[in-house]
């Protein structure tokens, strides 16, 4: 017998395959908006109050965002005490993009495509990205049933109403231009012989809209505009990360202090547009939890953008990927991506109870996960957390011997590494922190509500999602959101007249903090987390 | 989460020993041994070729590569890692290049140096057939060399270990993209669709449902038809 559990775990998987030609004859059905909301209402990390503080300072002040986040803008500028001569200019161009993930980078092609002078600064390398990470597609209405209408309502809806329609509205609308963009720079989508896309389903869509490049989809995506952004010539700038901008006396933004991540020198880049493209926040750990994102997801946008006077979005909204590996611990928090739940695994109970609809909107399925675990309907694994399984044998059964390695390579690959063969047995999930729903508020153009010449794109952004973002509404909104902020940043750069440069917001912010007796004993952004063990 | 302090092993990163946990991945035990890493540390999940590795176990002479992040530490690992590799990518514009053999031949010609030693195949941290789809690559069989190299995260293990200087993870990149641009038959339904959008076919109704108060959108959401 094939056991790559211990004995606890493998009781349970005799459950598990007990009930399953049961439970694939009688799909479990989907929960009324009535039980949605109570499940997240007593299940959902958002409705933890004691994992939130006031923000006490800036264009926010009075509402909620997590503790974490809180802190950091809660906490002192890294140049504040730096004698930094920003009169001495390094780099001098139309266009500053910082982050070089998804959305930073299709926002440089389409600036350099409108001619305008952009480069990129990235705290990592180029591509160093949640974009790169994302495995299981990106959602646009291109089928014969379906359509942006259809996609607007799944979208708005999924997300609870909360979002911007006119945000909404970009996202589908441009849905389809932007799958064609990408597949006209080469990226490779899962098609049928005759070029149909392969779509699929993702949690909370009414209509198989889920384009894919197997679950490599992100990483198809990233690698492809990285080498665009590298044959046009643009200049990026890697280990080297944005830590304020700064303004001029008209109160544009005129550029960022740079820090050489590596010698820890600093530098100046002056700019008559400025792109926040800066990405997630999953390693600030909010509420304690292992995190699906990479090592530089830290919020950093969103903190030099709030010093410099823009407003936030949606900050308290977070989501929690309804399927992150919880064991073996060496792969604690990866995420098991969506698309093995839209090619047929089940979410199962250590009862072998499909206990849900696998296909719920994130939020509500990461909500059943918890409760089944607080519940006592959780497997446990070593070193005592608890989950639930994901029952990836019925992936084989539906579509045939074969499909788990030419579906979803990277999740057999990932498993594999640690002897766990998911196409024999299950695997075990928990939630794990994925993505920032919320972020700094745009208007449909990118652009800031606040300060005129600063644009912001991607995960960094605020209003898109509302409160829940669905499966392949990240990827297509940092392709939407990142190329439209190019063109607007390139147009916009050629009526920008920049007055004196200064650092006086650095100086303004951090006395409205002493003003209101703040003090963390931090600085911020964090740039990276503080994973290094030291004894003393 | 605390790991777990009860099995422990002994490695050594740039030759100085630690003793860390023996659950760790051999990224979380430099972590654990008090680095804070800047280089070789991208997205911890096996997708950005971040943390290429190279590693020996005492007491055999066979020089291991992997992703650090993907891998165990194991007793008696000597450690080094391979942040960067100055692999060579050509520049070329996409829309200039046809998906001929003769691609490879001027942007990629080191690859007809390949002696066959495998050594790219043998290193790859992914188990991909390396010089397999080099050998796709010189034939000019793109398709077969885009899905050979498909899973590949562009480490550069492979590129370090050649002896003809070739840039595997460039050649498998061209090749994709060649595939996915020239050889992969045109999506209809998505052209057609990019045109009903362009021509302002779901303007009016976009502009409707956008206008809706949320009691009217939420019946509607509830309600809405979902394809089997």
């Amino acid at each position: 017998m094939y056991t790559p559990y211990p004995e606890n775990m493998m009781e349970s998987i005799k459950k598990v395959e007990a009930t399953r030609a049961e439970r694939m004859s009688n799909e479990p059905r989907r929960l009324t908006a009535d039980e949605k909301d109570a499940l997240l209402a007593a299940f959902h990390p958002d409705y933890n109050k004691d994992a939130f503080d006031e923000i006490k300072v800036g264009a926010n002040k009075g509402e909620k965002a997590p503790k974490q986040l809180a802190t950091m803008l809660h906490s002192t500028s890294r140049i504040l005490n730096e004698k930094i001569d920003i009169s001495k200019v390094d780099y001098d161009v139309d266009v500053l993009v910082i982050g070089g993930g998804g959305a930073g980078s299709s926002c440089a092609i389409e600036a350099h495509n409108a001619g305008a002078n952009v480069m990129i600064v990235t705290k990592l390398r180029i591509g160093d990205a949640n974009t790169m990470m994302a495995e299981g597609g990106i959602q646009a209405a291109d089928k014969e049933n379906d359509s942006p209408v259809q996609h607007y309502l799944d979208c708005f809806g999924g997300g609870h109403f909360a979002a911007k329609p006119e945000l909404v509205k970009r996202l589908v609308m441009e849905a389809p231009d932007a799958i064609k963009w990408l597949n006209e720079l080469g990226v490779e989508f899962d098609k049928e012989d005759d070029g149909r896309m392969i779509t699929t389903h993702g949690g909370g869509t009414s209509r198989k809209r889920m384009h894919a490049a197997k679950d490599y989809s992100g990483a198809e995506i990233m690698r492809t505009i990285r080498d665009e952004v590298i044959n046009l010539g643009i200049p990026v700038v890697e280990f080297t990360s944005a830590v304020e901008l700064i303004k001029d006396d008209k109160g544009q933004v005129a550029g960022a202090v740079l820090l050489n991540m590596e010698t820890g020198d600093y530098s100046v880049a002056k700019a008559k547009t400025v792109v926040i493209a800066t990405g997630g926040a999953g390693r600030m750990h909010y509420q304690g939890f292992p995190t699906s994102n990479h090592y530089g997801a830290t919020a950093d946008g969103l903190v030099l953008g709030y010093r410099a006077g823009a407003k936030l979005r949606n900050q308290d909204s977070i989501q929690y990927h309804p399927t992150g590996a919880i064991y073996p611990s060496q792969i604690l928090g990866a995420l098991v991506t969506e698309k093995v739940r839209s090619v047929g695994a089940q979410l199962v109970n250590a009862n072998g109870e499909a206990y849900i609809h696998p296909l719920e909107t994130r939020d509500v399925n990461a909500s059943g996960v918890i409760r089944e675990c607080r519940e006592g309907r959780g497997v446990e694994v070593p070193g005592g957390l608890q989950g639930v399984w994901l029952d990836t044998p019925m992936i084989e059964i539906l579509g045939g011997e074969g499909t788990i390695e030419k579906r979803i390579p990277a999740m057999f690959r990932m498993y594999m590494n640690y002897g766990i063969d998911m196409r024999k047995v299950p695997i075990v999930i928990y939630p794990t922190l994925h993505y920032q729903n919320g972020g700094l508020e745009i208007n449909g153009d990118g652009f800031t509500t606040e300060i005129p010449n600063l644009l912001v794109a991607g995960e960094a952004a605020g209003g898109i999602h509302g409160t829940n973002r669905l499966m392949g509404n990240s990827l297509l909104d940092v392709i939407v959101f990142g190329r439209n902020a190019g063109k607007k940043a390139a147009a916009k750069c050629k009526d920008v007249e920049l007055g004196a440069m200064n650092l006086d917001h650095v100086k303004a912010y951090d006395d409205e903090l002493k003003a209101n007796h703040l003090e963390t004993g931090e600085v911020s952004p964090l740039l990276l987390p503080k994973y290094a063990r030291h004894e003393r | 989460m605390v790991p777990n302090m009860e099995n422990m092993v002994n490695v050594y990163f740039y030759g100085k020993k630690y003793t860390v946990p023996a659950e760790l991945t051999i990224m979380t035990a430099m972590e654990y041994a008090g680095y804070t890493l800047k280089r070789g540390c991208g997205c911890r999940h096996g997708f950005c070729g971040a943390c290429a590795t190279i590693y020996r176990i005492k007491g055999d002479n066979e020089l291991k590569t992997c992703l650090a992040c993907q891998t165990q530490v194991q007793e008696g690992m000597y450690v080094a890692s391979i942040p960067f590799y100055p692999t060579d990518k050509r520049i070329y514009d996409i829309n200039e290049l046809k998906p001929s053999q003769q691609v490879m031949m001027e942007l990629y010609p080191e690859i007809y140096s390949c002696i066959g030693c495998n050594a790219c195949t043998k290193s790859c941290t992914q188990s991909l057939n390396v010089m397999q789809y080099i050998a796709y690559a010189q034939r000019g069989e793109f398709e077969k060399c885009a899905e050979e190299s498909f899973d590949c995260v562009s480490c550069g293990v492979c590129s370090t270990r050649c002896p003809a200087g070739i840039s595997h993870p460039m050649v498998g990149l061209l090749a994709r993209r060649l595939t996915g641009k020239y050889i992969a038959p045109e999506a209809k339904h998505l052209t057609e669709r990019v045109a009903e959008i362009n021509e302002g076919k779901f303007d009016d109704l976009i502009e409707q449902v956008m206008q809706k108060p949320i009691a009217e959108m939420q019946e509607l959401y509830n309600a809405r038809e979902i394809e089997k």
